[in-house]
């Protein structure tokens, strides 16, 4: 482990230092409706569209918890092998913004729905790391203020006011950009397979602030700062980075890193203070009287278990156990549930390995270049499943095979009549290719002592039987053959 | 006219019921006696024309047999709760010219069983304030007067002053009103009239403008007992838009009124007998002990321990929740806003504008009783306090106590300006007597017993068991019945 670690050390002018990073996601649970109000928490809208009486603060009002963000907390903290606490509180968080209409924001301090658990993350084909998770707590979300719409004056958008997030707060554990942004990734891939957050972090969905230190290998964690609302996983990686730059400069220089907020700037691939610790809120939070502790009975907890879909984690255990995947192949798979389903109907009844192959290499490959998630496929799994069988049965060749993939991708149909229609198939017929070869050969008598002297050559007669039989030679049977004639 | 606005809600309530009156002449008696009343200022909104239609529907679900409970019943409405399409200020300048959308689920529970809103009724800004001195619209004036100096304007107590105030001039023949430290039970104890603050839960706090929220619970002002047991009935209820409401039935408390005592036990705790109490008020106390007794309950002496660490803990939940619940005053998207250089002048404009002095100052003590270094000492401290204050009280009702007597406030009424002007503490310790029951989340009612040596009213205060508000109204009426019949005021303002 120390030995990977140190790997991972930043080199400075003064010798080695670690990054040591924690995290908290911001991410939307997926409900209709908002936490604490009915209105609509969905994306979008008019301006101040989706907005109930207790969500613009109106005199009088009062939250009542939406339970499926109740369950969708619970499921999820189930999905990262969490603590479920069954009695948690809802504290005010108290400050004044023109967009937090009550003054305050409701989130949970002391008691947090959902407490200590862990994330198994792949950081490359070789390196796994756990990341502690310290606790994951509901919230409201605030709403948006409009600074650009009026030379004078700011105006404020409640939409998003009350819709309801998991905060999810990581331990210290990751201490590399890489790391990171792994970490970001498999938790993603956690709630989307769990379906309580759709991990759009576009539409911020998913919102990462990051707490970045860094220290002498061994030493007691320095100073912290807080990069806030950093909304992609290549912007997390950008900002560890240059943020950790930015501290180590300072401590060669002798000086000493300030606890504070900051902001990433992406275009200028810099951190800014935001505010310091003295400049910081007293939040003053206090458990909301409005609200009750919110309890629930274990049997509540585990009726929620049994009904979670199977996570990524055992998915991969399953694929290397079940189809003898290689796990960086098993790993890619589940990294989203529509794919791995895309692969287990592509390899149903076949080999497996090589359907694996088939959908990360070429599919998988394809969809990227293109843009499109698996769903937006223009070749099914079966599809894919039949191309599959054709190259295992011999049938074509898995040169073949990539035109055919091509030509089910840009005009679709059945592969196995695309094969027959077009003249695909390989030839088998060994008498045939034997022509082919002797043709080759008898045409070529100063490459065939060539060939005899240099064995290499007879790669330019591969070609040549193949440019004769339109490339539908089986290779193995014309390499078999010339080897046999030319005696090499 | 004038005597159709001394009827009790219950005697109206059978007069209009054997049609000997119409619920249009009742509601007319009452605008009537309101627009020669305004001297008294019990009322900031006053809404005639609303009331009068409310009547003529009334009248006619009357002839037509499908009157409710309250059916044509005119009422007042603490300007706190929010009306829907009526202006509500919470006696604030920072609502001036607020007008919800939303009705109350209390005042709609009212409006549902047919009574009919003569306007907002005024009341100490935010309820925050134990005399009705510290409205923007200005104090309330009681209808009492005291025998030694008659021009004094004595105060009808608070927060809902202008409740209390109009129910004892004949304004209206209940109101609603809300209590979180004493604001039903002092001014109804301070005008003669019947104030019940039910166990926290009972009634919806929903848009009802917050003070501190664990500790506000709505209720009821009238004349007599059975006034009030019948508005209770009506206001009380589970709110699904209130998670501290509870889901329990209401019982017909009409039906407690004038039911046997016999055999109850009453608790008399020895730490209500506080330093500096008059000697009339422990008189009077012992005079309605000798009236329960009289009426076959029994007196058991109690101790609970914790009661004068109430009101300092009070002073501090309360404005805790309250600096939190009256962030939302902020000029942004309603009520007052006094432009600013940026946001937070904007904000600092807006609210010192906005809010009085004594609200200001509770916002500032909630603020600092909160605030890092200070939460633990203060906050954390005072809801330990609360736990103890609400464990007296269970130890007394687990030995089989049914009621605590106690009187509802350490003296009579006191003129304009007479107290808090140097000391808020001195104006705090009118609930030093009623804070315990918020604090415990009890039932406590105020009923009147008569009159001091000055001529001012006094009233008795019994605290009940959780959701056993039946007990107090049968206790409270054996009381009534007892004591020298209150004679109200005769309208010198008018």
């Amino acid at each position: 482990m120390s030995q990977q670690a140190s790997a991972k050390y930043l080199k400075g002018a003064t010798g080695d230092w670690e990054i040591v990073i924690g995290m908290e996601i911001h991410a939307q649970v997926t409900s209709k409706a908002k936490l604490f109000s009915g209105a609509s928490a969905e994306y979008g809208g008019a301006p101040n569209d989706h907005v109930s009486l207790v969500d613009a603060a109106m005199p009088g009002m009062l939250p009542v918890i939406n339970e499926e963000c109740v369950r969708q907390a619970v499921r999820t903290g189930l999905g990262l092998e969490a603590q479920i606490n069954l009695r948690s509180i809802f504290d005010r968080k108290n400050y004044f913004y023109p967009d937090l209409p009550q003054g305050y924001q409701i989130s949970q301090y002391k008691y947090p729905i959902v407490g200590e658990g862990v994330v198994i993350v792949d950081v490359s084909p070789t390196e796994r790391i756990s990341v502690g998770i310290e606790r994951l707590h509901l919230e409201q979300d605030a709403g948006k203020s409009l600074h650009d719409l009026s030379p004078t004056e700011s105006h404020v958008d409640l939409n998003r006011s009350g819709v309801a997030l998991m905060e999810i707060v990581s331990k210290p554990d990751m201490h590399s950009a890489e790391e990171a942004r792994a970490y970001v990734s498999k938790l993603r891939t956690i709630l989307r397979y769990i379906g309580s957050c759709d991990g759009n972090m576009e539409q911020g969905s998913l919102r990462a602030d990051v707490n970045v230190s860094v220290r002498r290998p061994g030493e007691k964690l320095g100073t912290r700062c807080e990069i806030k609302n950093v909304n992609s996983i290549r912007f997390i990686g950008q900002a560890i980075e240059v943020e950790a730059r930015r501290q180590i400069g300072i401590l060669e220089d002798g000086g000493e890193i300030a606890q504070e907020t900051r902001l990433f700037d992406p275009g200028k691939g810099e951190t800014r203070s935001m505010r310091s610790k003295e400049e910081a809120h007293d939040y003053r939070y206090f458990p909301d009287p409005d609200l009750l502790p919110l309890e629930f009975d274990q049997a509540y907890v585990d009726g929620l278990k049994g009904q979670l879909p199977e996570l990524p984690d055992a998915k991969r255990a399953r694929f290397i156990e079940q189809y003898a995947l290689p796990p960086y192949d098993a790993g890619v798979l589940v990294m989203e549930r529509a794919s791995a389903d895309f692969f287990e109907q592509t390899a149903k009844g076949r080999d497996a390995k090589l359907a694996a192959n088939w959908v990360i290499n070429e599919l998988f490959g394809r969809l990227n270049k293109e843009g499109f998630d698996v769903a937006q496929s223009p070749v099914s799994a079966a599809a894919l499943g039949a191309i599959v069988d054709l190259i295992s049965s011999n049938i074509i060749s898995g040169k073949i095979a990539k035109d055919l993939f091509e030509i089910v991708w840009s005009e679709g149909g059945d592969p196995a009549q695309i094969v027959e229609a077009r003249g695909m198939k390989q030839v088998t017929d060994t008498g045939a290719i034997e022509a082919a070869v002797d043709a080759v050969i008898a045409a070529n008598p100063d490459k065939v002592e060539q060939a005899r002297a240099k064995p290499t050559m007879l790669g330019w007669f591969v070609g040549q039987v193949m440019k004769q039989t339109g490339g539908k030679a089986n290779p193995q049977t014309v390499n078999d053959l010339l080897k046999r004639k030319l005696d090499v | 006219m004038s005597e159709l606005t001394h009827l009790t809600l219950a005697q109206a309530r059978d007069a209009l019921r054997s049609k000997k009156i119409s619920a249009t002449e009742l509601t007319k008696a009452h605008l009537s006696a309101m627009e020669k009343a305004r001297l008294l200022n019990c009322y900031i909104t006053e809404t005639p024309e609303l009331a009068l239609e409310q009547a003529r529907q009334s009248d006619f679900r009357i002839t037509q047999g499908s009157a409710g409970p309250l059916e044509g019943l005119p009422i007042g409405v603490k300007d706190l709760y929010c009306t829907k399409g009526v202006r509500t200020t919470a006696a604030s300048r920072i609502l001036d010219q607020f007008t919800p959308t939303y009705e109350s689920t209390v005042s709609s529970n009212l409006m549902r069983d047919g009574a009919i809103s003569l306007g907002k009724l005024n009341l100490d800004e935010f309820a925050m304030g134990s005399s009705n001195e510290t409205s923007a619209f200005g104090p309330v004036i009681s209808p009492w007067r005291r025998h030694s100096d008659p021009s004094a304007k004595i105060v009808p107590g608070g927060s809902s002053g202008g409740s209390s105030a109009a129910v004892a001039a004949h304004l209206c023949l209940g109101a609603t009103a809300t209590d979180t430290g004493g604001s039903i039970r002092q001014p109804a104890a301070f005008t003669g009239t019947v104030g019940i603050k039910p166990t926290y839960g009972r009634c919806s706090r929903w848009g009802i403008v917050a003070f501190a929220s664990s500790l506000d619970q709505a209720g009821p002002i009238t004349r007599t007992v059975q006034d009030a047991a019948i508005m209770l009935r009506s206001m009380a209820g589970h709110d699904a838009k209130d998670t501290t409401s509870v889901d329990a039935p209401v019982p017909d408390y009409e039906k407690a009124i004038g039911s046997s005592v016999k055999g109850r036990r009453i608790g008399v705790p020895k730490e209500y007998r506080i330093e500096g109490m008059s000697p009339e008020i422990l008189q009077f106390w012992d005079q309605g002990v000798a009236w329960l007794k009289d009426a076959g309950a029994e007196i058991v002496e109690i101790s609970l321990p914790h009661t004068k660490y109430a009101l300092p803990t009070y002073y501090i939940i309360a404005p805790a929740e309250a600096s939190s619940n009256l962030a939302r005053y902020d000029g942004v998207r309603y009520g007052l806003r006094q432009a600013g250089r940026d946001i937070a002048d904007m904000y600092e404009k807006t609210r010192a504008k906005g809010f009085g002095s004594e609200v200001r100052r509770r916002i500032m003590i909630g603020t600092y009783v909160l605030s890092a270094g200070y939460y633990d000492a203060y906050y954390v401290r005072a809801q330990k306090v609360r736990s103890l204050i609400k464990q007296d009280f269970d130890l007394a009702f687990a030995v089989g106590v049914d009621a605590v007597l106690t009187p509802a406030t350490p003296s009579t009424a006191f003129a304009q300006g007479e107290q808090g002007s140097n000391d808020p503490v001195e104006m705090y310790l009118n609930d030093v007597f009623t804070v315990t029951v918020n604090m415990a989340g009890l039932p406590g009612i105020a009923v009147p017993g008569g009159c001091a040596a000055n001529g001012l009213p006094l009233g008795l205060q019994l605290i009940g068991r959780p959701f056993d508000e039946e007990t107090l109204f049968a206790l409270a009426s054996a009381i009534e019945h007892a004591a020298p019949k209150i004679e109200y005021p005769k309208p010198w303002w008018a």
